[in-house]
């Protein structure tokens, strides 16, 4: 039986309460629940992807010496508002040779993809919308069809540039993915389940009880991990597929108006997914150090430390964007297939030597020798 | 009615009905919102203000096929080592520890011949097909 937020919340005085205001019809009472709740997350990222694009502006604008947008509301905050409305006005353009079904479908399935994922993110012990048994598995496979969108959305322009760009979109994501698996497969194997719920579970509040640091292997997969996440999300120094200097603008050159903004909401939530993802399996998660109490109070405070967490690795990938060079397409595939692969199958043997050794205890725990 | 295991899949069926919504609820928008005054100009590909020549529906690089192949194998192996990765907790606080390594590495060198023989046939390197034949011709 999956965890989910309904069966979480349904142990509360106030449920009752809401059960006998639906005339104690449960599924309807859980369909709403989660109805409100997946609004309030979708609204959620929606905004700090939009705060995102402000964020890599203003922080790319120090970084360069600029100023960055000023204008529209106190320091520029509103811009991502006026960047939406904006698209929402302009014309949408579709090329006359383009095929017009994938044209329209390529978007919709970046975006699919990408609020699917929202689904299993744990963002506290009780608020995360479904605690699949299969949770990290399920977000791997999901999250692939944004690599799909973004091969279609080349392909589907009949422009040269989108055709280019979709082709190194494509090989780049599913590339990437491999190392990627292999990290999340040795956090599995420390953490006996595929589960949120149980990955954090098995962590700790303090650092040294994170599965970044239970062992040097896992250490290293966090690295893994994250360099093939900004690969995966097309980030720079990865972001071949919509390399502006040398293919315009990539697999979106021909998007324009509202679906153009899709495939940007769709990279920036996804940023996010993926850094909330890392915080999750490496960074311990929401864990509270030291307090064991299951209140509604802690689970705000839990949100907190996920957010926190998350947006520091937010940050990261923006600061990463803007300090290092974009690689060649040789050099982006030797890097996948002949550095960081090998590492993350070595990663893995490591992990899986570490349990048996050690009997699945972490370094501070040997170290220390507490419990 | 569903059977109870598929009680938790409902929020990722929600996610997903939100999607299509929003991205359909965004087209209708911009269809009220947006000019329209098609030209053929407009809708040509962008080409750098060239006329395009050709469609871009044309060949590619065999690289492309090849790194997919090799994405395909590495991924169905990383599938099937999943439920293997999930029990081995389990299996070492068992005392089976080391029976499970033994065959979780037994199965993890399938992976790294796959990729040890790919690396020596060259099919990790970006541009192959040049170095191969010129390394067969100075031998």
């Amino acid at each position: 039986m999956n965890q989910t937020v309904v069966s979480y919340l349904s142990q509360y005085e106030f449920y009752d309460f809401l059960l006998a205001l639906f005339k104690n019809n449960q599924s309807l009472l859980s369909f709403v629940i989660y109805l409100v709740l997946a609004l309030a997350i979708v609204g959620m990222c929606a905004t700090i992807g939009g705060l995102g694009t402000y964020a890599e502006r203003k922080i790319s604008a120090d970084i360069q010496a600029r100023i960055g947008p000023n204008r529209v509301g106190p320091y520029g905050l509103l811009q991502f508002l006026a960047d939406g409305v904006k698209m929402m006005l302009k014309e949408d353009v579709m090329p006359f040779s383009a095929d017009k079904m994938l044209f329209y479908l390529a978007p919709l399935l970046c975006l699919t993809g990408v609020f699917a994922t929202l689904a299993v993110l744990p963002f506290s012990g009780g608020f995360i919308m479904t605690d699949l048994n299969v949770g990290i598995f399920y977000l791997v496979a999901i999250s692939s069809l944004v690599g799909v969108g973004v091969f279609l959305g080349g392909y589907a322009s009949n422009s040269k540039w989108s055709m280019l760009g979709g082709m190194r979109g494509a090989s780049q994501i599913i590339s990437y993915e491999i190392p990627v698996t292999i990290s999340i497969l040795a956090i599995t194997l420390l953490s006996g389940g595929m589960g949120f719920g149980t990955i954090v579970g098995s962590q700790g509040g303090l650092p040294h009880q994170w599965f970044m640091f239970h062992n040097p292997f896992a250490f290293i997969a966090t690295f893994v991990y994250f360099v093939g996440a900004l690969a995966e999300t097309n980030r720079a120094p990865f972001d071949l597929p919509e390399a502006e200097s040398e293919l315009v603008s990539g697999y979106h050159t021909e998007y324009t108006g509202m679906r153009f903004g899709f495939f940007a909401l769709a990279e920036y939530i996804e940023v996010f997914v993926v850094c909330g993802v890392a915080a999750a399996l490496f960074l311990g998660g929401y864990n509270l150090p030291g307090i064991k109490l299951d209140i509604l109070p802690i689970q705000a405070v839990q949100f907190v430390i996920f957010m926190t967490k998350t947006l520091v690795l937010y940050y990261v990938v923006i600061w990463v964007r803007w300090t290092f060079p974009r690689l060649r397409v040789d050099q982006l595939m030797s890097i996948c297939w002949k550095y960081l692969t090998p590492i993350a199958i070595f990663n893995l043997v490591g992990c899986a030597i570490w349990m048996v050794v050690f009997n699945g205890k972490s370094i501070a725990e040997i170290l220390l020798g507490s419990h | 009615m569903l059977p109870a295991q598929f009680d938790g899949l409902m929020p990722v069926v929600i996610f997903m009905a939100l999607a299509i919504l929003l991205f359909f609820g965004g087209h209708f928008l911009s269809v009220f919102l947006a000019p329209k005054k098609p030209s053929l100009l407009k809708s040509t590909p962008y080409e750098c203000g060239e006329q395009p020549v050709g469609s871009a529906w044309s060949m590619f690089n065999v690289r492309f096929y090849v790194v997919g192949l090799i994405f395909i194998i590495f991924d169905v192996e990383s599938v099937l080592m999943f439920p293997v990765a999930s029990i081995f907790k389990e299996l070492n606080d068992m005392g089976q520890g080391g029976y499970a390594l033994i065959i979780f590495l037994s199965f993890i060198s399938v992976l790294i011949e796959g990729i040890a023989y790919c690396w020596r046939k060259g099919d990790l390197d970006w541009v192959k097909s040049f170095q191969h034949s010129l390394k067969k011709e100075t031998k």
